[in-house]
């Protein structure tokens, strides 16, 4: 995989990111770079602070301090029609999909076009339908996502978040429940997009061959320093790190009950 | 990312060319196809396509620089509309990125159709499913009655098995944080009722019969109704979605799972705690509601010892237990009615608001059903 980072401007950069819960720090003073086109994967234990970070990323949270620009524009102080106008270069993706429940499939993917572009009714419903088609959902436009099981209502918050084809798009745990095969599809569905478009993707995940097939570049994340403690390719990470955590994580090795518990 | 007002200006005259020479009809395009600009392309290339009747159409896809998802399912819509039409269409010179994702979509232009349908019934089709509906509603109501009367006598065998904590909580929920709003409502309809009253009775001299009016009005029939109606708002509604969100979250699913049953874990301390907070609240209803009406008459004029009198007079302890017992079955059925709503919840969020508002609603036409019941059988029994 070619090195994305050394010839492309950043398109996310955080710097001196802290984020709390009332007084509770779950991350502290962190700072990295996304580049435009790469496949960027959040890594880390569960509980330490992932997905808060996707959720400050994508402007839903505000942080304790420090700055989240997407594309130069701080996410953090923009406001009214300059946000919604950020807010329409990204897509994002929730752990359970998060599709409208009384809306079908097909109305759920046509609403950010129905809300943000000019297109004809006929068009949006073949654009909606060929989101859908991606993602392996074709035969199920008209069903309700209590309809579905819980893969492919994932698989149709993916369509739902390129329905705009935004050149940025956040993943939280992408392919968690998925069986291998739909997960492997999912991770090749990627790629394309990526290779194909050019989007960028944000990635949180614990999968590790998913890691593998798609990731430019990781961040490790934990929650005990509350820092990243590892940054760059995953097999340069696997090979190399010193790193305890790093190197339990991808060899899947449990932390000794004695130390957990010290922590805890 | 480019300024995408700007992309869109830049393309919008220039995206799309249409040209027919010889046998073909050709659209050209340049720039970025993407979903902010692709609209004007798709209406001029459709209105143009809809009046040709030339057999081959070509798109020349050299100049594009960009093509997103949209302005793939604009060349898509094209082949579509070629086979649909038994034309000839092949699209040149799209870069090779672009053409990777043109080709994820089928040659043949038909895409997969979801088949499942969804069968509109017509009015007797509708009236039947409506009966049908109904029916089995009572059916699960009785079962549920059953359900409930099998977990009350395995609690009344053990009764250390019942959930006494979580029972007080709920009684402490239901019962005395709803104090403040049954007060006021009661107070309210005390105060309107005897001004609504005293106006005409006045005409006939007889307006301390307002005390009267108020008084029985209160006891034997608003106090409870109205305090069902609120604990049916405020408390039944809060069962169901409880009860909702649980089964949504198959928390229902882990208690079966586990050899626990969900109707005595979940319905009977809901169905002790309201209807034991049912008395008491209905008992204060009517206190302050009678202290509305005596408050009028006070500002009237009328001093406490002919009130006090008028009302030991016009009430007795009949009619307040008339009110109060009817109030034990109101509690029982908001509590009942609640979390049998709640157990029959479906899936998804929607579901639960609708379960909340069955709730209410099954809750209301119960009680208002049962006080009709019971005001012909005390006047049969002359109560």
């Amino acid at each position: 995989m070619s090195d994305k980072s050394s010839n492309k401007k950043p398109l996310i950069e955080v710097r001196d990111f802290t984020a709390a819960y009332n007084d509770t720090v779950i991350l502290e003073n962190i700072s990295f770079d996304v580049y435009e086109g790469e496949v960027f994967i959040i890594l880390g234990s569960s509980g330490c602070g992932k997905s808060t970070l996707l959720k400050h990323l994508i402007g839903l949270y505000e942080p304790q301090s420090g700055t989240i620009s997407i594309d130069g524009k701080d996410i953090t102080k923009t406001k009214g029609e300059e946000r919604v106008e950020l807010l329409k270069e990204f897509g994002v993706t929730y752990q359970s999909g998060a599709l409208f429940g009384s809306m079908n499939l097909i109305e759920n993917v046509r609403l950010p076009m129905e809300e943000f572009t000019e297109l004809t009714p006929n068009a949006m419903d073949l654009i909606a339908k060929m989101k859908l088609h991606l993602v392996g959902l074709g035969k199920y436009y008209n069903h309700l996502p209590a309809e579905i099981s819980g893969g492919m209502q994932k698989r149709a918050g993916i369509a739902r978040a390129m329905a705009l084809d935004p050149a940025l798009l956040f993943l939280d745990e992408p392919s968690a429940g998925l069986d291998p095969i739909t997960s492997a599809e999912l991770d090749a569905l990627i790629l394309r997009l990526n290779k194909s478009l050019g989007i960028t993707f944000v990635m949180v995940t614990h999968e590790l061959p998913s890691i593998y097939a798609i990731a430019d570049r990781v961040i490790m994340l934990d929650g005990k320093t509350k820092s990243i403690v590892a940054e760059g390719k995953p097999e340069e990470l696997r090979d190399h790190s010193d790193n305890d955590l790093v190197k339990r994580f991808f060899n899947r090795e449990a932390e000794p009950i004695e130390s957990k518990n010290n922590h805890e | 990312m480019a300024d995408p007002d700007q992309t869109q200006k830049s393309n919008s005259s220039e995206l799309c060319e249409i040209k027919e020479e010889g046998d073909a009809f050709h659209v050209e395009l340049h720039g970025d196809l993407s979903a902010k600009t692709v609209g004007d392309a798709w209406e001029k290339a459709f209105s143009a396509l809809e009046k040709s009747d030339k057999k081959k159409v070509l798109v020349d896809a050299k100049g594009v620089d960009y093509c997103d998802g949209s302005g793939v399912a604009f060349l898509f819509a094209l082949r579509m509309a070629c086979v649909k039409n038994d034309k000839e269409y092949a699209v040149e010179g799209l870069k090779e990125q672009f053409q990777t994702l043109f080709d994820q979509f089928p040659k043949d232009g038909k895409l997969d159709e979801d088949t499942s349908k969804r069968h509109s019934l017509n009015f007797v089709e509708r009236i039947g499913e409506g009966t049908y509906m109904v029916l089995k509603d009572w059916r699960a109501q009785i079962v549920f009655i059953g359900e409930m009367l099998y977990a009350t006598r395995f609690v009344i065998r053990h009764p250390r098995k019942f959930r006494w904590n979580d029972t007080l909580v709920i009684a402490e929920k239901a019962g005395i944080n709803a104090l403040p709003i049954v007060a006021m409502i009661g107070f309210l309809m005390g105060l309107i009722m005897a001004f609504q009253a005293v106006a005409p009775l006045k005409q006939f001299g007889v307006e301390i019969f307002v005390v009267n009016l108020v008084s029985l009005a209160m006891l034997r029939e608003l106090g409870p109704i109205m305090t069902a109606i609120m604990l049916a708002g405020r408390s039944g509604s809060a069962f169901a979605a409880e009860i909702g969100t649980m089964k949504v979250n198959e928390e229902i699913n882990a208690l079966v799972t586990m050899g626990i049953e969900p109707v005595p874990f979940l319905a009977l301390p809901r169905m002790l705690a309201a209807t034991c907070m049912m008395p008491v609240l209905t008992m204060y209803a009517n206190l302050v509601g009678i202290a509305g009406g005596m408050l009028v008459m006070l500002s009237l004029g009328h001093p406490w010892a002919e009130l006090y009198t008028q009302l030991t007079r016009s009430v007795g302890l009949h009619d307040v237990f008339a009110g109060l017992i009817k109030t034990f079955v109101f509690g029982t059925i908001v509590a009942s009615i609640g979390v049998l709503r709640g157990l029959q919840t479906a899936s998804g969020a929607t579901a639960v608001g609708e379960s909340a508002t069955r709730a209410v609603v099954s809750g209301i036409f119960l009680i208002v059903f049962t006080d009709a019941l019971f005001s012909i059988v005390f006047y049969v029994l002359d109560i």
